[in-house]
C-alpha cells in the first residue's frame, strides 16, 4: 500500500466515523484494503474475467492489476515422490529459523503437512476415494487476496505489500493476536516462549541462517511467500526444494503468460474455503 | 476529596489490605508471565485468546451498563436515581479500568501498546475499541468527579459537563458494540459471526451490570449509613429482568438458527458448549466448558424466578441471591463460553481445549482485584461526600 492510499485510508475512515456515508465510506475503506496492490491501478478491474475465483460462494471478481504471487500444489506429485513433503518442510523451516518448541501448545510452523479432511474441512469426506484419504496436503498461508488478518491488525504489522504478498513486520507487532483469530487458516503462529531459547539444552531453532532474523517472544510469524528470495529473482525455498517434480508452481497470477496461470488454466484446482471471500492465492491440485 | 479514602474502620482496611495482597500476587505472577512470554498461560496456537480476552469483553458490559442509570436519571430526569447514579458511573470506571489492564496482560510485547497509536488503522476494530474505551474512561471521570465535587461543595453541577453526560449515553453503546465487532466481522469463526452479537452483548451486560450494582449497593448499604434506596433497587431490578430476557431469548435465537438450518459450522461450537463435541478422527468427546455452560443456564432461570415473583425479590437476602446468580449465569455466558467457545474447533477443525494455567488465573484475579480497589476508593470518597452533604442539607 503506498503511503497516499495508506493517508487517503486514514481519512476516509475518520470521515466515516462523522458519519458522512459511513456505509459507502466502509465499503471504500475494505475494498481499498483489498486492492492495495493494484492501487496504481486505472479504471479496467473488471477486465477480462477468465480468472474468477474457483468454488462455489466465490463469485467475486480478483483484481487483475499489478503483481499477484500465487502457487499451485499438485498433490498427487508430492504423493509420488516419498519424503518429498518433509523435504520442503525443513527447506522453509530451516531458512526461516523457525523454532521447533516440541510441544503442540506453543507450537510455531510456518508450512506443514494436513490430511485432506483437516485442510478442506467444509468439503463433504463421505465416500470419497481411499487414495484422497491418503494424500498429504501441504498448507501454507494462502497470501489471500483479501486477507482478513490485515484488516484486523490494529498496527499494520502485517500488510499486504506491492507483490500482493501478506508480510510481518515483527519490530511493530505488538502481539495482541487478533491476526490469528481473524485467519481463517490457521496459518498464523505466536511465539508463546522466546524462540531463541532453549529447553533442555537443547536450542529450539537448531542452526541459526544469519540471512534471516530470528524473532523474539511475543509476536507473531508466518509463511511470507519468500519475499526477500522473489527480490533477488530466487523461486521460494519450499518450490525451490521440489526440484523438478513440479509438485509446486509458483509465480504471478496476475500475468496470463506465467506458469502458474497456465497452469491454473489447464487443470482444475481448489482453494481452502473460498466461500469466505478472501481469495487464497494457494491452489491445489487433487 | 480523595483524603476520605484514607478514613475507614478496620473492617475497611482489612479489606483493602486484601486486595492490595491480590493485586500484589497478580503482579508478581505478570513479572513471571512478563520474563517467560504468554507461554505461561494455557493459551495456545489453536486457542489463542483465553481468560483475559473473555474478561475484558465482560467487563466492556459491566462498563457500557451504567448507562442503565445515567439514562433516566439525566435525560428522562428520574430523581430516584440521584443516590445511586453516581456508583454506576464509577463501576464503570472501575471496570474499563479493568478492561485497560486485562488487554495489557494479554499483549505479547506490552511495551509496544502505543502502536496502535502512532500507527493509527481505521479498517481495525481493535483501533476503535482502544478509541471508545478510552473515551468511555475519560467521560466517566469527569462526569462522575465534577458531579461529586459540586455536591461535596454543595454546588449544582456546572453546565458544560452535560454535554459530556449526553455524549457518555450514546458511548456506552458504542463500548459495547464496538467489542461485538471484534467477534463478529471475523470470517470462518461460525459462532461469532452472528448480527445478533452486539444486541445481546448489550442485553447480558444490562443484566450483569445491574446485578453487580445492586450487590455493591447492598454492601455498601450494610457497611456505612448510606442508603441507595428501595425505589431505585427496585427500578433497577426491572431492568434485569427484561435485559436478562432478551439476553435468554437472543440465545434461544442463536439456537434455533444452527440447529434448524443444520449447518455444521454454526452447530459445532453450541454442540461443545452444550453437549461436547466429538473428534471426528478419535471419536473423543471434549466438553471441558459444558457443565459451566449448563450451571449458567440453569442460575439464569432461578434468578429470572426469583426476580420475577414479587414475594421473593422483596426479601433483601433472596434479592442479593438472585442478583448473584444472575451475574454469574451472565459471567460463565460471556466471561467464559463466549470467547473460548469460540475457538472450537479450530480453522482446521481440530478440538483443542483451553485450560488456564495458574499464574494466569492469579493475573486475572490481580485485575479483577485492582478494579475493586479502584472501586472500593472510589465508593469510600463518594459515600463519605454524599453522607456528608446530605447532613448538612
Ligand atoms: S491465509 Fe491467513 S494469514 Fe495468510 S493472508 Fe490469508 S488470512 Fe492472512
Ligand atoms: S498480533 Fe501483531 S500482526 Fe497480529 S494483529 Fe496484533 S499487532 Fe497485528
Ligand atoms: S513460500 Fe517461503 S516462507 Fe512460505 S512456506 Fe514456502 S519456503 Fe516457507
Amino acid at each position: 500500500m503506498d503511503n497516499k492510499r495508506r493517508k487517503f485510508l486514514k481519512i476516509a475512515g475518520l470521515s466515516a466515523v462523522a458519519g458522512i456515508g459511513a456505509p459507502a465510506a466502509l465499503n471504500m475503506l475494505m475494498k481499498g484494503n483489498v486492492q492495495a496492490s493494484s492501487s496504481h491501478g486505472h479504471g479496467d478491474d473488471h477486465g477480462g474475467g477468465h480468472e474468477e475465483a474457483k468454488g462455489h460462494g466465490a463469485h467475486q471478481k480478483e483484481v487483475k492489476l499489478g503483481k499477484r504471487y500465487g502457487m499451485v500444489i499438485d498433490v498427487h506429485k508430492f504423493n509420488h515422490t516419498p519424503g518429498l513433503v518433509q523435504k520442503c518442510i525443513d527447506a522453509c523451516h530451516d531458512t526461516f529459523n523457525v523454532p521447533d518448541i516440541g510441544n503442540k501448545k506453543d507450537e510455531v510452523k510456518w508450512i506443514w503437512e494436513e490430511p485432506f479432511a483437516h485442510a478442506f474441512p467444509e468439503h463433504s469426506h463421505y465416500k470419497k476415494n481411499t487414495e484422497l484419504h491418503h494424500l498429504s496436503f501441504l498448507v501454507t498461508c494462502n497470501h489471500c487476496d483479501s486477507p482478513p488478518c490485515v484488516r484486523a491488525c490494529p498496527t499494520q504489522a502485517t500488510f499486504k505489500n506491492e507483490d500482493g504478498i501478506v508480510m510481518m513486520d515483527f519490530h511493530r507487532c505488538i502481539g495482541c493476536r487478533f491476526c490469528m483469530a481473524a485467519c481463517p487458516y490457521g496459518s498464523r503462529s505466536f511465539n508463546w516462549r522466546d524462540p531463541r531459547g532453549m529447553k533442555d539444552g537443547k536450542p529450539f531453532i537448531k542452526k541459526v541462517n544469519p540471512e534471516f532474523p530470528t524473532r523474539m517472544r511475543g509476536v507473531v510469524e508466518k509463511c511470507n511467500f519468500c519475499a526477500g528470495r522473489l527480490k533477488k529473482g530466487l523461486l521460494p525455498k519450499c518450490v525451490e526444494a521440489t526440484g523438478d517434480t513440479k509438485a509446486m508452481v509458483f509465480g504471478d497470477l496476475n500475468d496470463p503468460n506465467s506458469e502458474v496461470s497456465k497452469v491454473l488454466k489447464s487443470r482444475f484446482t481448489i482453494q481452502r474455503k473460498p466461500a469466505l471471500g478472501t481469495k487464497p492465492s494457494v491452489f491445489y491440485i487433487i | 476529596m480523595l483524603e476520605k479514602a484514607l478514613q475507614g474502620n478496620a473492617k475497611y482496611w482489612s479489606w483493602v489490605g486484601f486486595l492490595l495482597s491480590m493485586m500484589g500476587m497478580g503482579a508478581l505472577c505478570y513479572v513471571l508471565q512478563f520474563n517467560y512470554g504468554l507461554g505461561l498461560t494455557g493459551m495456545s496456537r489453536d486457542v489463542s485468546w483465553g481468560l483475559y480476552i473473555s474478561q475484558f469483553t465482560f467487563l466492556v458490559g459491566v462498563a457500557a451498563s451504567a448507562v442503565m442509570l445515567v439514562l433516566p436519571y439525566y435525560l428522562h430526569n428520574y430523581k430516584e436515581f440521584g443516590r445511586i447514579t453516581i456508583l454506576g458511573e464509577f463501576l464503570a470506571i472501575a471496570s474499563v479500568s479493568m478492561c485497560l489492564m486485562f488487554i495489557m496482560a494479554d499483549l505479547g510485547q506490552p511495551m509496544r501498546a502505543l502502536n496502535v497509536v502512532l500507527h493509527p488503522t481505521p479498517h481495525s476494530i481493535l483501533f476503535w475499541d482502544m478509541i471508545v474505551l478510552n473515551g468511555y474512561l475519560f467521560l466517566n471521570v469527569v462526569v462522575g468527579w465534577v458531579a461529586l465535587n459540586s455536591e461535596y461543595k454543595g454546588t449544582h453541577p456546572p453546565k458544560w459537563v452535560y454535554p459530556l453526560v449526553y455524549l457518555s449515553i450514546p458511548w456506552a453503546v458504542s463500548i459495547h458494540t464496538v467489542t461485538a465487532f471484534l467477534y463478529c466481522g471475523l470470517p470462518g469463526r461460525h459462532f461469532w459471526m452472528t448480527a445478533i452479537l452486539a444486541p445481546r452483548f448489550l442485553a447480558s451486560a444490562f443484566a450483569a451490570g445491574p446485578a453487580l450494582l445492586i450487590i455493591l449497593v447492598m454492601i455498601v448499604r450494610k457497611f456505612s449509613s448510606f442508603d441507595a434506596g428501595d425505589k431505585a433497587i427496585n427500578k433497577l431490578v426491572t431492568v434485569i429482568i427484561y435485559a436478562g430476557l432478551m439476553n435468554f431469548f437472543f440465545v434461544g435465537l442463536e439456537l434455533f438458527v444452527g440447529y434448524y438450518s443444520n449447518i455444521p459450522g454454526h452447530i459445532h461450537t453450541l454442540d461443545y458448549l452444550f453437549f461436547g463435541l466429538a473428534d471426528h478422527d478419535t471419536g473423543v468427546i471434549y466438553n471441558n466448558l459444558m457443565p459451566w455452560m449448563r450451571v449458567s443456564v440453569i442460575m439464569g432461570v432461578i434468578s429470572l424466578c426469583l426476580l420475577g415473583c414479587k414475594k421473593t425479590r422483596n426479601n433483601s437476602g433472596i434479592l442479593f441471591v438472585a442478583c448473584g446468580l444472575m451475574f454469574f449465569s451472565l459471567w460463565i455466558d460471556k466471561g467464559l463460553g463466549l470467547v473460548l467457545g469460540g475457538f472450537v474447533p479450530s480453522p482446521l477443525d481440530y478440538i483443542v481445549e483451553y485450560v488456564p494455567s495458574i499464574p494466569e488465573i492469579f493475573i486475572t484475579l490481580g485485575v479483577w482485584c485492582t478494579g475493586f480497589f479502584i472501586l472500593t476508593i472510589l465508593y469510600k470518597v463518594a459515600i463519605s461526600v454524599k453522607t456528608e452533604a446530605e447532613r448538612v442539607s
